[in-house]
């Protein structure tokens, strides 16, 4: 029971449709206390969808959301008092300064003066926005203004946290301090449930779930993940990739063929070799600079997963 | 429950404050239209271009004249110009109206007991062309008794005007702007500063919170009360010491009639700001609706009793209009509060309905 209770969140064939888009397919996963948890997908995935119904902003047409084992739909005060919600969007007032945005939402969760101004510090600590206190909130770089987001959200200290594309338009140098941060956040207890479209921030999530159009594909730790691709993977370099895409898209050879920014990733059965591509890429008169064995990256698993 | 409504007002303010902008407009819009209506928005006319023919040229026709140049609501642009031109005067406004003085005018003043002269009119301006009438029969009655004392009539009318003796328009207008600028400020700033919140995506933050929705609209209103007053003084302050528009009546009463069509303004604001999802349309949703028939169908210039029925039965539902009775009754006439109960009533109704209607449909999710 108090397993369930402690569950920091639980999603049980959640469905949503827009009119006629199904936006939410019978949805399953749960979130465990103090993991990070990352829900991984294209755009219109269903992702942010997916979250506004777990913050009570949304309905479900079907399915159960919990919070802590409580009801999401049932319990809205409740829910809303002690979640920590970052929207997608960036959603502090561009007018006033970080210091004055701070106490806003400190005040909105009734934290007393005292421990604002210490929680305060502790969050210009990880941010080191301290230097920009006085600054209007307009004024500061995109990842400033995400990790100032993210102090806004967590002036209550919530148990939980959601992140809806925390890392979205970010370079990639705040992007990487911006999981620092979440990293400790999960270290010293808090629940972390974070969506991007990024790929690569799999590895940094304790688990990973992959959506799709509205499904959930997979959904485990990121080691497990890859490991349960199937088939070998090789990588063609070439000087012209589209050229080569276009030709062996269909070949019947390959059980799949997709163009990434390196080049081009083929996958085959286990009988496929290096010198299986190179002679069928010369026999069709395509140039190539490598062929090359590689380990699946989370966007390759993506990729067959959403072919199936 | 309080912290957090201070915290929203002081936000509030903040955002009132640091957009200088918006702010100037609302400071200095009010100003702007009561110079405007107090000096240039006139209905009463003066300097009226007047071309005179005085065919007669006798000294009753020349006295005659200069009882009409005398006055400031006629101006001689011309005179003596042959018929044939008449037309063209007209035509090219050089003059709104030609006064013709026959040959005989001097004669037939001694032999006819009636004696006729020509007044041409332009009146492609009807309300024009009214007053240019009028002035001149009131001038030339004078004129009559004046050389004529063996006149005799049956009865004369000898109006006392009261409340405002010197029919000044600005005594009508400065009070029915009070009523244009509260609506505005407090309709159009509340729905702009909500939506705003939408649109920007702030209000998806903070509705996941602890905050009621009933804080959020009392926060996001009360600054707009505050600058609401504001406006109001200033206008009535301005209207009272620029203009000497009296204030007879009860301040505390003027007070309380403001704050409860200041509450309708905001709860109408609301309402637009529920329905709408961006500042724009917003924006024109409370001009097309509040601004329009305020101005146009409330009495401001207007009078409802002279409006077609269905239009009196649609400016009941105009909360200005009763508020235009109770502002100009409390400013010009010293109504009391006794006077006042159908029209305050009529505007705790609307006032009542609208924000039963806006907090029920105020909305603290996406869908």
């Amino acid at each position: 029971m108090t397993a369930i209770m402690n569950q920091p969140i639980r999603v049980e064939n959640l469905y949503k449709t827009y009119g006629d888009v199904n936006a939410v397919k019978k949805v399953s996963f749960s979130v465990n206390e103090g993991e990070i948890f990352g829900l991984i997908g294209p755009d219109g995935a269903g992702k942010t969808t997916i979250i506004r119904i777990l913050v009570s902003l949304l309905r479900a047409d079907s399915g159960r959301i919990s919070f802590k084992g409580r009801d999401v739909a049932g319990n809205t005060a409740f829910v809303r008092a002690n979640i920590g919600y970052m929207p997608q969007r960036f959603s502090l007032y561009p007018d006033l300064t970080v210091d004055e945005n701070l106490n806003f939402f400190g005040d909105l969760f009734r934290i007393p003066k005292a421990i604002q101004i210490q929680r305060k510090e502790r969050l210009f600590e990880f941010s080191k926005l301290a230097p920009f206190k006085k600054r209007r909130t307009g004024q500061l770089s995109g990842g400033m203004k995400q990790k100032l987001a993210l102090s806004c959200m967590l002036m209550h200290e919530p148990q939980v946290i959601i992140l809806d594309e925390p890392t979205f338009g970010v370079d990639p140098i705040s992007r990487e301090e911006f999981w620092c941060i979440l990293k400790s956040l999960a270290q010293n207890g808090t629940t972390v449930f974070v969506t991007t479209a990024y790929m690569d921030e799999a590895r940094l999530c304790d688990r990973v779930g992959l959506i799709f159009e509205g499904d959930v594909l997979a959904i485990d730790t990121p080691d497990k993940l890859l490991k349960s691709f199937t088939g070998s993977l090789y990588r063609v370099g070439s000087a012209s990739p589209h050229t080569a895409y276009e030709k062996l898209q269909n070949n019947p050879m390959f059980v799949s063929v997709d163009l990434f920014g390196d080049g081009i990733h083929i996958t085959g059965d286990q009988a496929l070799t290096v010198n299986k591509i190179k002679n069928e890429m010369e026999r069709l008169a395509l140039s190539y600079s490598a062929v090359s064995k590689i380990h699946p990256e989370m966007e390759d698993l993506f990729l067959s997963l959403m072919k199936k | 429950m309080n912290r957090i409504l201070f915290s929203i007002i002081k936000k509030e303010f903040w955002h009132i404050l640091r957009d200088y902008q918006t702010l100037m407009v609302i400071l200095a819009w009010p100003v702007l239209m009561l110079l405007l209506f107090g000096y240039a928005v006139t209905l009463e006319m003066r300097q009226i271009e007047t071309v005179v023919v005085d065919q007669s040229h006798t000294p009753q026709s020349r006295d005659f004249i200069n009882a009409l140049a005398s006055t400031s609501f006629f101006k001689m642009v011309d005179s003596d110009v042959p018929q044939h031109d008449f037309e063209h005067i007209l035509q090219e406004r050089k003059a709104r109206c030609i006064l013709v003085l026959s040959p005989d005018f001097a004669q037939s003043l001694q032999v006819n007991p009636e004696t006729k002269i020509q007044l041409l009119i332009d009146a492609s301006d009807p309300n024009a062309a009214n007053y240019i009438q009028n002035y001149l029969m009131q001038i030339s009655a004078q004129y009559n008794f004046k050389t004529n004392t063996k006149l005799v009539l049956p009865f004369v009318v000898e109006p006392r005007i009261l409340y405002n003796p010197d029919l000044k328009s600005y005594f009508f207008f400065v009070p029915g702007l009070v009523a244009v600028i509260i609506l505005l400020i407090s309709a159009l700033l509340t729905s702009i500063a909500i939506v705003r919140e939408k649109e920007v995506g702030t209000m998806e933050q903070i509705l996941v919170s602890p905050v009621h929705p009933i804080q959020i609209i009392i926060g996001k209103t009360i600054p707009y009360t505050v600058i609401g007053f504001l406006d109001s003084a200033l206008v009535l302050l301005m209207g009272h010491y620029l203009f000497h528009v009296p204030i007879i009546g009860s301040l505390w009463l003027l007070t309380f009639s403001m704050f409860l069509y200041i509450v309708t303004g905001l709860s109408f604001g609301l309402l637009i700001s529920i329905i709408t999802n961006s500042q724009q349309v917003a924006m024109l949703a409370v001009l097309m609706s509040t601004m329009l028939p305020t101005i146009m169908m409330s009495g401001f210039i207007f009078p409802v009793e002279s409006m077609p029925v269905l239009f009196q039965y649609v400016s009941v539902i105009i909360p200005a209009t009763h508020f235009l009775t109770i502002i100009r009754g409390i400013l010009l006439k010293g109504s009391a509060f006794a006077d006042l109960v159908p029209q305050l009533s009529y505007l705790a109704l609307i006032a009542g309905f609208l924000i039963t209607l806006s907090i029920r449909k105020f909305k603290t999710t996406l869908e």
